[in-house]
């Protein structure tokens, strides 16, 4: 049984020279990666504040249609599984590997949380048929472009749901990772990258809370 | 892996299909690369040729409209987005970074193969798009053009956001090798130009194709759902659409050229024997372009509607990105001085080079005007501007340096008058095409119509007479090139006398880890020993 595997110690790649370097390389890499992400997301913003300029009546009525009570929980969940994720890589270098685990599952549990509500949202939404442009078929409605609202609703939350789904498969690698290899003060790479990650997941969502739930 | 393994030629260490579709060797990622783009190189300019031969008459050849369309759709895709912005960093990048730093290979490797993968996947579905029915809506994606539903554009979409990613991961790739994995005393200013240039394309590669990925995902969402961001007819803002557009694509003309600077600058110095003048300026000019590459856009847009400022900011900027390129030039130019020349066969691109992009960055200037360009908006004034640039000067660098780390690559040498005869062919094609083209356009001829007015015949006939003997060029280039791999004599390891690690400590072709010892770099990349005049 896998059960008997005791961690080892993690190997250098060839290419490289010491752990030292090849941590510095993931690092700077994962760090160049989540600028291309946010230059991604910071063009969608952009489109959303010009929809929003474009169609004011719009936002406004869609907004109401949506619960912040709903988008406060998904915040706290969304806070408290990143401060789960930063224990889980401080423990890491303190090499205290059962702590980094059961960081890492409260960390996924967090995030289930908000897929949870965030299933909720969108349920009501095609129950009421407030859905994107041709499909949006809810009535009560003043303005003609509210369909435009739930258009970027969708596609920006369904672009935030996917990036939350990849980090929590990240978290179910690094489960698998802390089977085989130790963590150590010098070696916490897929820990710590994945941190980064669900940081900059965290971040996005600070941005759309407000944009879609309470400003105005 | 054993030591004996470690040594032998990377060709030969590892053997069978297999082992080169799942490599992680930089050298094998970077010659099946080269042979990715060439064949798609050899595709998009079969359609170019096909519809210049429709040209030859105003009225109805052997193609309709429709076709003409598709055709020239399929051109600009497959050059844009599967042959020049790949192109060098791909091909040449892959083999040579790591070689140039003293490194193993780059950073990622397994990421570096996973782009490869990537790019025969978005390459594939633009393939299979050609099944789907005819795109239609011109390289760029226009809107309304691209929301008609037409599945080949919707494929042709996907393809471009697939290929999209490719390109980040590389340049995400190759900068962190450059931060990380120089050898010991390679250092910033010891770093081959052609380094320098593909970090300043790195950038652009990681921070602007993020925002194309958005604007296709938002196309094919408006495509699907009729949101009203995009569409007029729902509300929606069709400029929009050009200005995210133009916000990667502008960029993308400089991750297309940028490449090619730095092969141009290796190609001078080493054929020049001289140290190259001004190093540290054309360094810091691709970075400068790098930079000022990102502000202006809206120059694509001068007639689309933008206020009087907008508009005056980016002409502004769009004359500043001049600087920074005429330095480059002028810095070549003075290395030419006094040197010791030597016109081999990549020397004679690296000429052309020079040649082509003065004429292709001027004309860029005199679109820069904004009451000019009014006149010269959507004309074929514009066309043969960007094909002097991605064609006349990237592609023609890229031979070039095909031709220069040739021997490097495979171990053999090229024939050598053969190479020259290309070399010649491919100018001499290359401004008949393209030069006439300049001139009917500031009379006034657009571009991409099927019937055009009878006076411009001759010119559209020079032109088609010119792709002619384009073609001919490249295919003697690329014969040349596959001949030499039977009767090519073997390359000695520095068969020209250059000052890069890829010459000096790489054996000829290199063995699986690029060097036997990691080496240890005490000058730097063009130090030629100063000869007495």
């Amino acid at each position: 049984m896998a059960e008997t595997i005791v961690p080892q110690e993690h190997e250098v790649a060839h290419h490289f020279d010491d752990l030292e370097q090849e941590f510095q390389s993931h690092r700077m890499g994962m760090w160049l990666f989540l600028a291309s992400e946010i230059m991604m997301f910071g063009a969608l913003l952009v489109g959303g504040f010009i929809l929003m300029y474009r169609f004011p009546g719009a936002f406004a009525e869609g907004r109401a249609h949506l619960d912040w009570r709903l988008g406060t929980i998904n915040t706290f969940f969304l806070l408290t599984s990143g401060y789960t994720m930063a224990l889980a890589a401080m423990h890491g270098q303190r090499g205290n590997q059962s702590a980094v685990r059961r960081n890492l599952w409260l960390s996924l549990l967090f995030a289930a949380g908000f897929l949870v509500v965030k299933f909720f949202e969108y349920s009501a939404k095609f129950h009421h048929g407030t859905l994107p442009g041709k499909y949006f078929t809810a009535a009560g409605f003043s303005d003609p472009h509210a369909h435009v609202f739930f258009g970027f609703y969708f596609v920006a939350t369904g672009l935030h749901v996917l990036h939350v789904l990849i980090g929590m498969g990240l978290m179910v690698w690094c489960l698998f990772v802390s089977r085989k290899v130790k963590f150590t003060r010098a070696y916490i790479t897929p820990v710590e990258m994945s941190g980064l990650y669900w940081a900059l997941i965290d971040l996005v969502w600070f941005i759309l809370f407000p944009l879609l739930y309470l400003v105005g | 892996m054993s030591a004996h393994q470690e040594n032998i030629n990377y060709l030969k260490a590892r053997k069978g299909f297999l082992n080169w579709i799942v490599t992680v060797d930089h050298k094998r990622i970077g010659l099946m690369y080269l042979a990715s783009i060439i064949f798609f190189f050899i595709a998009g300019g079969t359609y170019a040729f096909l519809f210049r031969m429709e040209l030859w008459s105003p009225l109805q050849g052997f193609m309709t409209s429709d076709t003409y369309n598709h055709l020239f759709t399929m051109h600009g895709v497959i050059m844009v987005f599967l042959v020049v912005v790949p192109g060098i960093p791909g091909a040449l990048g892959n083999f040579l970074l790591p070689i140039q730093l003293g490194a193993k290979d780059l950073a990622f490797p397994k990421l570096n193969i996973t782009s490869l993968y990537l790019y025969w996947g978005g390459a594939t579905l633009a393939l299979f798009s050609l099944t789907q029915g005819r795109a239609d809506s011109g390289w760029t994606f226009y809107a309304p053009y691209s929301l008609s539903q037409n599945p080949a554009v919707l494929w042709m979409l996907t393809a471009a956001f697939i290929l999209g990613f490719s390109s980040i991961l590389t340049g995400l790739n190759f900068i962190v090798t450059i931060h990380k994995m120089r050898a010991p005393g390679m250092t910033w200013f010891r770093l081959p130009l052609f380094v320098w240039a593909l970090y300043a394309t790195g950038i652009m590669q990681v921070f602007a194709t993020p925002v194309l990925a958005i604007t296709l995902v938002l196309l094919l969402v408006e495509n699907f759902l009729h949101i009203g961001i995009f569409d007029p007819a729902l509300g929606g803002d069709p400029i929009m659409m050009q200005h995210f557009f133009w916000f990667y694509s502008h960029p993308a003309v400089y991750i297309i050229v940028v490449p090619a600077f730095g092969v141009v600058s290796e190609l001078i110095a080493t054929f020049s024997r001289k140290t190259i003048f001004g190093y540290k300026f054309i360094a810091f000019s691709s970075v400068a372009i790098t930079i000022i590459g990102f502000l202006v856009w809206g120059h694509h847009m001068f007639v689309a509607g933008q206020s009087d400022v907008a508009v005056t900011i980016f002409s502004f900027l769009t004359f500043f990105t001049a600087v920074p390129s005429a330095i480059k030039v002028f810095n070549w130019t003075t290395t030419l001085y006094q040197g010791s020349i030597k016109l081999t066969t990549p020397m004679l691109y690296a000429l052309q080079f020079l040649f082509n992009f003065t004429i292709g960055g001027l004309t860029g200037i005199i679109l820069g005007i904004l009451s000019v360009d009014i006149h010269l908006h959507d004309t074929y004034f514009v066309v043969s501007h960007f094909h002097y640039v991605a064609m006349g000067s990237t592609m023609i660098a890229f031979i070039g340096g095909i031709y220069y780390w040739w021997p490097k690559m495979t171990g053999k040498m090229f024939n050598e008058t053969w190479g020259r005869i290309g070399a010649v062919l491919v100018f001499i094609g290359f401004n008949v095409t393209f030069f006439v083209q300049l001139i009917m356009g500031s009379q006034g001829s657009p571009r991409r119509y099927y019937h055009y007015l009878d006076q411009f015949q001759i010119y559209h006939q020079i032109s088609t007479v010119g792709v002619v003997i384009l073609a001919l060029g490249l295919f003697t280039a690329l014969f040349n090139l596959l001949i030499s791999l039977r009767t090519g004599a073997t390359a000695p390891q520095n068969p020209w006398g250059a000052r890069t690690l890829e010459w000096t400590h790489a054996a000829t072709p290199p063995v699986l880890y690029n060097f036997t010892e990691t080496p240890i770099v005490t000058e730097g990349p063009y130090d030629y020993p100063v000869e007495k005049v």
